[in-house]
């Protein structure tokens, strides 16, 4: 293997000869070098660390590994993951105690960021670069090399054609390179070389030859060129996902309109963040949401489907200044380098709770989660025990912004606005446990030690309020309230990742590189023209690597250009159907 | 009557041309087939009377001149290629009216993708056969899109009607299109890799494909051209998925504020993505191309199949806009 082309083991893209390879397998030794045979045990450590990289490094290698990791992708889409739905995790491993807890000992719920799986395409990566980066090498120098020697005979090309011509085998050279540099002095089509060979005697099935004038040319250099920007840009986008991964930050807020929160940790209902993400890189400006739109499908077809959804925000900046922006969903809000994407959408009811003293035992918005498409929304009310001595108070129910009361009088929604708002509540009593200062889940209310109130009949006490109602607490608990306005509420997904620039140009870049490596052609023509018996001779041949089917249009294209060219034969040896 | 009804009307009348063409494409196949088995008996006499005693292997590789070459126009294929047109014709109608009544892009759901894909796939038959002949081609693009078409009518059928915020963005004409596009060359690509695997295992001597009920594949260009047919397709529709998962991961920064989740749709968007890369690999590793390559497109094509059905149907995730409840 020549130094100047570096080629990866078990790489056959050569430039064909045009001979019909095998379609079942290639010859080996095609490419120039004997087939790899493992030659491991005399070789001691080092050939063998040697050898084991010259593998690792292989195309063979690189392919296995390429199906592995399509393999490896599979679990992830059928088995449920801890990044997208960690509550179905819990559901499995609850349904297939086993086998959920084996599959989970192998990371089969975090596939992607399992060992197996990092480890197969970190391999896979380690293999690309071990395999680019000398090719980037080897390549960089071909880019300063001088087009292939001019062959001796042109017959085994897969285009060669001959002809004759009045004119000078010099006026023939300049024409044909002047026609492959092409018009742009700065961008040649073809790096062509001009040159000149002595008179040579007959050798085996070479005639004789006078003296003759060559063109050497070749093209699609950026074709290499594509490929490596490809590999590397890879390489780029991989890390820089990893480096966006150890920067982000992301949190979450629910606020209701006319409240507002500051983009501080404390302040996000959750907030998750890279390792090497510091609080003080938040910037503290805040936000407050003035105002939130939402349109239905009313036609038939498809009635009650989400059809817009519009906040409406001022941002307070910590410099002072503020404005007024828009939210909706396809258009996050960008802030101080941070996206706030409109997530979620809901109703919160205010309610307020006076308890059997007529203490206000709770006065506030509840946000209702909306748990279908007709906004039928499920919220908890925990009262904390404000006058001494009483019970606290466990209110559970749903929200339905257009409610229809059914015969058996059940209630449901029936479209998501708010048009006849209900609210449905059942009511508990007992220790909710809000003195013990454990954080609970404010949407989630465990009745397991409490007591439900129920009627004369043992049937649950359900309250039935439309705004503005008050209505009495089974069981003398006191009065429950529901507010004349209905504010809505939004969830807010506030992200931040300093990657995603890199991200996109090294994807559009490896887009770049792959379009190139596809289909820019990768061309060489040789010319040669010699005067016999007072006539001109011109020979003309054409070589592509891969499969070219613009081969034989290049040459006949450069055959129009020649003065005066009459073609003897058209020689195709490539094989047509 | 809708305008919807109408588009629906006209997806039917499409498949039944579409299916007329494949019975013209197959009845072409057929007669071919006979031209060969006499070709075959001309050979066979010559041979017999000791005239000339060309190979015998000669008369398979096209080049039993003069009978050919003055063959009478194959008018079952003509016919093929005509309702081809006519039912390529329908369909854009069809799609553009769909459009009309849903008042937006004709491809947000898995109705209208089967009949955009279709719609492609159709379109890249016919024009590349403006530039060469790939009438071979016919009965298989059509027998294919007009089952996809029928099963899209059957299973995939909603009303036309306007779709939720999160798909109100350009990116749904452009990610959408350009996954929809890569779909249809893809199919175009697999009927011409699981020809040359045919065509392979048939010249090879397989005891199943040497019955004379496979004749037709005699006619089908090598292996080695179907090959690179294949490939050149294969390669554009891997330069355009690769487009579609980085528009996608674009459009989902936006939408769903993060450009890549593992999603069930991401994760075999990546799965295709990967089967492909490996097949263009595979094509340059010695020992891998030809044969074996072919068969990662056969099981790229099958993953992108299932990635639209399997993955819209079965799988929750964030791209269940199938409208099928």
């Amino acid at each position: 293997m020549s130094e100047r082309t570096y080629r990866p083991e078990g790489i056959a893209d050569d430039f064909t000869t045009g001979a019909p390879t095998s379609t079942a397998d290639a010859v080996p030794g095609a490419a120039g070098q004997p087939p790899s045979a493992p030659r491991a045990p005399q070789l001691g450590w080092r050939g063998m660390l040697r050898w084991t990289w010259r593998q690792l490094t292989s195309m063979r290698v690189a392919l296995m590994l390429l199906m592995l990791l399509a393999v490896a992708a599979l679990p992830g889409s059928i088995l449920p993951q801890r990044d997208q739905d960690p509550s179905a995790v819990v559901e499995y491993l609850g349904e297939h105690p086993t086998a959920g807890e084996w599959l989970d000992r192998f990371g089969f719920f975090d596939v992607y960021t399992s060992v197996w799986f990092s480890a197969i395409y970190l391999l896979l990566l380690v293999s690309l670069v071990g395999c680019i980066v000398p090719r980037t090498i080897a390549h960089a120098r071909a880019l300063r090399a001088r087009p292939p020697r001019t062959p001796v005979r042109f017959e085994r090309f897969p285009v060669h054609v001959t002809g004759t011509t009045a004119e000078s085998p010099d006026e023939v050279a300049a024409a044909a390179a002047a026609h492959l540099r092409g018009r742009w002095r700065r961008m040649p089509t073809f790096r062509v070389e001009a040159g000149a060979e002595d008179a040579r005697p007959a050798r085996g099935k070479v005639p004789a030859r006078p003296a003759t004038r060559t063109v050497a040319a070749e093209r699609g250099y950026l074709r290499e060129t594509g490929n490596l920007l490809f590999h590397l840009a890879l390489v780029g986008l991989v890390i820089s996902v990893a480096v966006g991964q150890l920067l982000h930050y992301r949190g979450q807020a629910i606020i209701t309109e006319d409240r507002g929160f500051a983009n501080a940790v404390v302040d996000y209902d959750t907030f998750e963040s890279g390792a090497w993400f510091s609080p003080e890189s938040l910037v503290p400006f805040a936000m407050t949401l003035d105002a939130f739109e939402s349109e239905f499908a009313t036609d038939t077809v498809a009635f009650a489907q989400s059809r817009d959804f519009t906040a409406e925000v001022t941002v307070h900046e910590p410099d002072g200044s503020s404005r007024a922006e828009t939210i909706k969903v396809n258009h996050p809000l960008d802030v101080d380098g941070a996206k706030i994407y409109l997530q979620g959408n809901g109703y919160a009811p205010e309610i307020s709770v006076t308890d059997a003293e007529g203490a206000t035992a709770f006065d506030g918005r509840v946000p209702f989660l909306p748990e279908d498409q007709v906004y039928t929304s499920r919220g908890v009310v925990k009262v904390p025990d404000v006058s001494p001595g009483l019970d606290q108070i466990g209110l559970i129910g749903y929200f339905l912004p257009t409610a229809v009361l059914n015969d058996d009088g059940t209630a449901e929604s029936v479209f998501p606005l708010p048009e006849d708002p209900l609210l449905v509540l059942e009511v508990y009593r007992g220790d909710l446990g809000l003195d013990e200062g454990v954080p609970q889940n404010v949407y989630r209310l465990d009745t397991a030690n409490l007591t439900a109130s129920v009627d004369d009949d043992g049937e649950r006490v359900t309250l039935l309020l439309e705004p503005g109602d008050t209505v009495e607490l089974p069981d003398g608990l006191g009065t429950v309230t529901l507010g004349e306005d209905v504010p809505r509420f939004v969830a807010l997904d506030l992200r931040h990742d300093p990657s995603l620039a890199w991200v996109l140009s090294f994807a559009l870049l490896a887009l770049l590189g792959l379009t190139g490596s596809l289909f820019l052609p990768r061309r060489r023509v040789w010319v040669r023209s010699w005067t016999s018996d007072g006539v001109t001779q011109v020979e003309v041949a054409g070589l592509a690597r891969g499969d070219d089917a613009g081969l034989e249009p290049e040459v006949d294209r450069l055959l129009t250009a020649l003065p005066g060219l009459e073609r003897a034969r058209p020689t195709r040896t490539s094989e047509e159907d | 009557m809708e305008i919807g009804d109408l588009s629906d009307l006209l997806v039917w009348a499409a498949a039944t041309t579409l299916a007329l063409a494949m019975i013209a494409f197959a009845i072409d196949l057929g007669r071919r087939t006979d031209e060969r088995l006499e070709a075959r008996t001309e050979t066979r006499a010559a041979i017999g009377a000791g005239v000339g005693a060309p190979e015998a292997g000669s008369a398979s590789g096209g080049g039993s001149v003069p009978a050919e070459s003055s063959a009478p126009p194959r008018r079952a294929a003509g016919i093929g290629m005509s309702t081809s047109w006519l039912g390529t014709i329908l369909l854009g109608v069809a799609i553009l009216l769909r459009g009309v009544a849903a008042g937006r892009t004709p491809w947000a759901n898995m109705y209208e993708f089967t009949l955009v894909g279709s719609f492609v796939a159709m379109t890249v038959f016919l024009v590349w056969n403006l530039r060469r002949d790939v009438r071979f081609l016919g009965a298989f693009v059509t027998g294919l899109v007009t089952l996809f078409i029928v099963v899209g009518l059957n299973s995939f059928h909603v009303a036309a009607t306007g779709v939720q915020p999160a798909l109100q963005n350009y990116w749904l004409v452009i990610h959408v299109g350009v996954a929809i596009a890569a779909t249809g060359i893809f199919t175009i690509a697999f009927v011409l890799s699981a020809l040359q695997l045919l065509r392979d295992a048939r010249d090879t001597g397989s005891p199943f494909l040497t019955r004379p009920g496979f004749r037709w594949l005699d006619r089908m260009p090598t292996p080695t051209s179907l090959e690179s047919m294949s490939f050149r397709l294969n390669a554009v529709g891997f330069v355009m998925w690769t487009f579609t998962i980085i528009g996608g991961a674009i459009w989902a920064e936006d939408a769903w504020g993060r450009y890549w989740g593992w999603d069930p749709k991401e994760v075999w968007s990546f799965i295709i993505w990967v089967v492909y890369a490996a097949y263009l690999h595979a094509r340059t590793t010695r020992g891998w191309s030809g044969r074996r390559a072919a068969w990662f497109v056969v099981v790229g094509y099958a993953c992108v199949l299932f990635n639209f059905t399997g993955v819209n149907l079965i799988f929750n995730g964030k791209h269940s806009y199938s409208g099928i409840s």
